[in-house]
């Protein structure tokens, strides 16, 4: 009675299943492969599958026949085993053991062993050479080499807050979406250093199967070939805090004309960003531009608000440090000051001189000074972060 | 047979009753059924835990909590499950039936005992404690690192971890002096004529265990000690800005934690066969066999560790040498599972909860191992790292093989041990329920894994929600299934068919010979193998 409801109870789910099957696009393996590596993946993934299933189904083949023929219910007398003891018999009883050997070590071990080669293969053939490097939480691009040399940028999440509280719809890419994507030629061999700030990171896009982790104060390294353009999207998969679910990966895999165009795109914005440095800004637009720069790389420790989330990641909200002097007598900063902090860090607050450009560091300093219930008045020009750099 | 000749030995005359007898104990079967309920109460913390995180994975959102509670959750419940669940049902059963099997009055060193049994409650409450004191707003909370500790995340983290590094070496001290105790009493009170080449296989399987725990534990504690003093005295064993390495915490902390996963398996393994022997009316096949495949895989269990960071950037030459030795491992499981089925083959068997949960421990445990094999390739295992793919490949060797082995034991001995028979069709709905919802949580999780969902995140893109939805649900329905073990349990305790001394048609075995439940002072007259 109660197994025959068990049993519908089960047959009910496997139907759910199945027809969800139907319904759905689901990916029952690993997604498309656009990379060599993670073709030689799938297909190591696939004959190795194969094998286990195989396997599996052999012992357990053999093992619910016995059960069903050598019960006690069907009056079935238990035999009396023995060892194998001529030399034929124990031929027969290591020829699993050799087949096991031969499946371990050479049908799987030889294709494993090349794929480990090729994997681990980062400079012959690479073309050019990009660091990423992983802080808490958003992933930093620097082109090391060729054309695109010296351009780097950061990459945030840029899935708002409401979505994830369920106030919104979410949208298609949620939590799978940045600003700034990495943008990478497509068919060159692409050498990636990777290193991180703070914690273990890992930087992971399940179409070029590739996954290393980052580990701060060490460069590791793995390398990329998309063959196919397209966008390309993945997670950090290396436990590194509260925001680890979210801090994706996006890789916008373009042809080499397309590359060359954003390239010199680029480096116009950065040189545009670079005489702004030098121009004098006044503090309302330095504000304006300050909340811009506030809210997507620091509100998710301080808030949007500035009420942070103590004791962890202090309020800026009349907070030690948005509210003392900046400047000493000299002009020069002083240290432990609200630039010296915002530049070169301390503890879990990470130093920012090398993620943000001048422009963006005085934006978002006097941004801090006179919002988010402070109100200083003072506020400093992008030269004199220049200066401070010095 | 022997109770009414040493009947007066059984008087509690001399023990005091009440909460101190349960205190003072140093009687194997006290401090065993001690261990065995602490650990089903601790393996329902740690399953309320993870109902919690499936709750908040039922769909795409923070719907129930914020990201740091989750984290903490996910950490907490792994340790407890491992430390407070699973390796307390495992001495449990040692302490219960270690003497019996071997013909012993009690385990060689009773104090010991007590003492290794009274660290896991302090322990207990050292971990799960930072979440009641976050409630009262100090420190933020459990240990939200992923039990593995890694550092620097675990040197940034809260007072949770320093909790959790106690609660570590608590744990880690009462797992050494159990391991002692089982050694001695293995090696220096089997009655006379039983060679350590007849003694039954658990206590082999035990026997593994403890050498395992003592070559393992003080590595973990060496490692989690280096983690407490660069987080409080200025040390940078894992900091690369003072010369230290953080990938060395990985390489210590698998050092213990490759190993770990034979601790918790070998004691199953040892009494699987028993069991298969019992319900097969056909002695085990192949002793010496499985005997030398423990030993075989308690020694390569020390010289794999590595495979549980492919991905943390190892020299070519380590990647091969930690694939290759971890694929050898499937030689002598394979020797087992052989010995295994061919104990079953033209037995006479019968189904009784025992044995159910033994096939179907086969079935999914053989699923766990083999999807083991496939991880060990270093390519292949770049997508499954730290995927879903691997949460559901440990849950089918540590749920599957680790906790439904020790449900198969635990209906197996709990007649001997209550001298009552346990509801046998309550029995049998619980394996369905159990084997049944446990696939249907963990087979959607190998495919989010392979589709790309990293595991420890709280919240996941669109692509992945049907999958997450199917295995919450399945999840909620596994855990409210225990509720029924629990019951069983109660109710056998309580009462029901008297069982005889052999319980069980095909049993054989030293425990079987004496009454049930045994008399308080085991064996008073050795017996004697032959």
């Amino acid at each position: 009675m109660l197994m025959q409801g068990l049993k519908k109870i089960g047959a009910v789910l496997l139907l759910a299943m199945v027809s969800m099957v139907a319904y759905a696009d689901y990916s029952w393996n690993f997604p498309e492969p656009v990379t060599p590596m993670a073709l030689d993946t799938l297909h190591v993934h696939n004959k190795f599958m194969l094998i286990t299933m195989a396997i599996f189904v052999v012992v357990l083949a053999i093992m619910i026949y016995s059960i069903f023929a050598h019960r006690k219910s069907k009056g079935f007398k238990p035999v009396t085993d023995k060892a194998p003891s001529t030399a034929i018999e124990i031929f027969w009883t290591l020829i699993p053991f050799a087949i096991l050997l031969l499946i371990d070590f050479v049908i799987m071990g030889i294709p494993a062993y090349h794929s480990v080669i090729m994997m681990e293969d980062t400079r012959n053939g690479s073309e050019m050479v990009i660091k990423v490097t992983g802080s808490q939480w958003r992933w930093q691009y620097e082109y090391m080499s060729g054309d695109a040399e010296g351009i780097k940028f950061v990459s945030n999440l840029t899935t708002n807050t409401k979505q994830m509280h369920n106030e919104e719809e979410k949208g298609k890419n949620y939590l799978l979406e940045v600003d700034n994507p990495l943008v990478l030629p497509v068919d060159t061999k692409v050498r990636v250093l990777m290193t991180a700030t703070d914690v273990l990171h890992n930087w992971w896009v399940p179409q070029f199967g590739s996954s290393r982790v980052a580990v701060p104060g060490f460069i590791r390294e793995t390398w990329v070939q998309v063959t196919k353009p397209g966008v390309y999207r993945g997670q950090c998969k290396e436990l590194c805090g509260k925001g680890h679910g979210y801090m994706p990966v996006v890789v916008h895999a373009v042809s080499k004309e397309e590359y060359k165009t954003w390239v010199l795109a680029k480096k116009d914005e950065a040189a545009q960003a670079d005489a702004g440095a030098d121009q004098e800004w006044t503090k309302e637009d330095l504000v304006a531009k300050g909340k811009e720069v506030y809210e997507k790389n620091c509100a998710v420790c301080h808030q949007v608000t500035g009420a942070g989330l103590p004791p962890a990641f202090p309020a800026l909200t009349g907070g030690k440090i948005t509210t003392a002097p900046i400047f000493g007598a000299d002009g020069k900063y002083l240290p432990d000051s609200h630039l010296d902090r915002v530049l070169n860090g301390k503890n879990i607050m990470p130093a920012w001189k090398s993620v943000l450009n001048d422009t963006e560091i005085a934006a978002v300093i006097s941004y801090e000074r006179n919002a988010l219930g402070n109100s200083m008045g003072d506020f400093v020009q992008p030269s004199q972060v220049k200066a401070a750099r010095q | 047979m022997s109770t009414t000749t040493v009947a007066h030995h059984d008087e509690h005359a001399d023990h005091p009753t009440g909460i101190m007898r349960w205190l003072t104990t140093t009687n194997h079967k006290d401090i065993g059924t001690m261990y065995l309920t602490f650990s089903l109460i601790m393996f329902l913390v740690g399953g309320c835990m993870i109902l919690g995180i499936r709750a908040e994975l039922f769909k795409p959102g923070l719907q129930l909590m914020n990201p740091d509670f989750f984290n903490q959750l996910i950490g907490v419940h792994a340790l407890i499950m491992i430390f407070a669940a699973l390796m307390p049902a495992a001495t449990g059963f040692a302490n219960w039936m270690i003497p019996l099997q071997i013909g012993a009055p009690d385990m060689a060193l009773p104090r010991l005992n007590n003492w290794g049994f009274w660290l896991l409650p302090p322990s207990a409450i050292l971990l799960t404690l930072p979440f009641t004191l976050a409630l009262f707003g100090i420190g933020d909370g459990a240990l939200a690192t992923g039990w593995t500790f890694y550092p620097p995340l675990s040197v940034q983290g809260g007072i949770g971890v320093d909790f959790a590094i106690f609660a570590v070496h608590l744990l880690g001290i009462s797992s050494v002096l159990g391991s002692i105790n089982i050694i001695v009493t293995l090696f220096n009170m089997r009655a006379p004529g039983m060679t350590l080449m007849k003694m039954p296989l658990f206590a082999w399987g035990w026997l593994i265990t403890a050498f395992l725990l003592i070559a393992t534990i003080p590595v973990l504690a060496g490692a989690v000690t280096m983690l407490l003093t660069d987080r409080h005295f200025g040390t940078h064993f894992f900091d690369a800005a003072g010369g230290g390495d953080p990938i060395m915490f990985q390489h210590l902390f698998w050092f213990f934690g490759h190993p770990e996963v034979y601790i918790l398996l070998l004691p199953v393994w040892g009494f699987i066969p028993q069991i298969l022997q019992t319900f097969s009316r056909k002695p085990v096949y192949g002793y010496k066999a499985q005997v030398y495949s423990f030993w075989a895989i308690g020694a390569l269990a020390v010289v794999v560790w590595a495979h549980h960071f492919f991905t943390a950037g190892l020299p070519v030459p380590a990647l091969l040498y930690f694939m290759y030795s971890t694929m050898a491992i499937s030689l002598p499981l394979a020797v087992l599972f052989f010995c295994w089925i061919k104990t079953m083959w033209k037995g006479s068997m019968s189904f009784e909860t025992p044995m159910l949960f033994t096939v179907g421990w086969i079935i999914l445990f053989g699923i766990g191992g083999l999807t083991g094999l496939v991880l060990a390739d270093v390519a292949a295992d770049a997508q499954y790292h730290n995927s879903y793919f691997v949460v559901a490949h440990f849950h089918y060797t540590l749920f599957a093989g680790g906790i439904m082995g020790i449900m198969a034991g635990v209906y197996y001995w709990l007649p001997k041990m209550t001298g009552h028979m346990y509801n046998e069709k309550l029995g049998k709905t619980h394996f369905w329920l159990t084997a049944i919802s446990f696939n249907m949580t963990f087979i959607p999780q190998f495919f989010l894994g392979l589709a790309g969902m990293p595991r420890r995140i709280p919240d996941y893109a669109l692509q992945f929600a049907e999958f997450n939805m199917i295995s919450s649900i399945s999840a909620f329905v596994l855990g409210l299934s225990q509720l029924l073990f629990v019951y069983i349990i109660i109710t056998c305790i309580r009462g029901g068919k008297k069982a005889t001394d052999q319980v069980w048609e095909g049993a054989e075995g030293l425990e079987w010979t004496l009454s049930s439940p045994p008399p308080y002072h085991s064996f008073a007259e050795q017996p004697v193998i032959k």
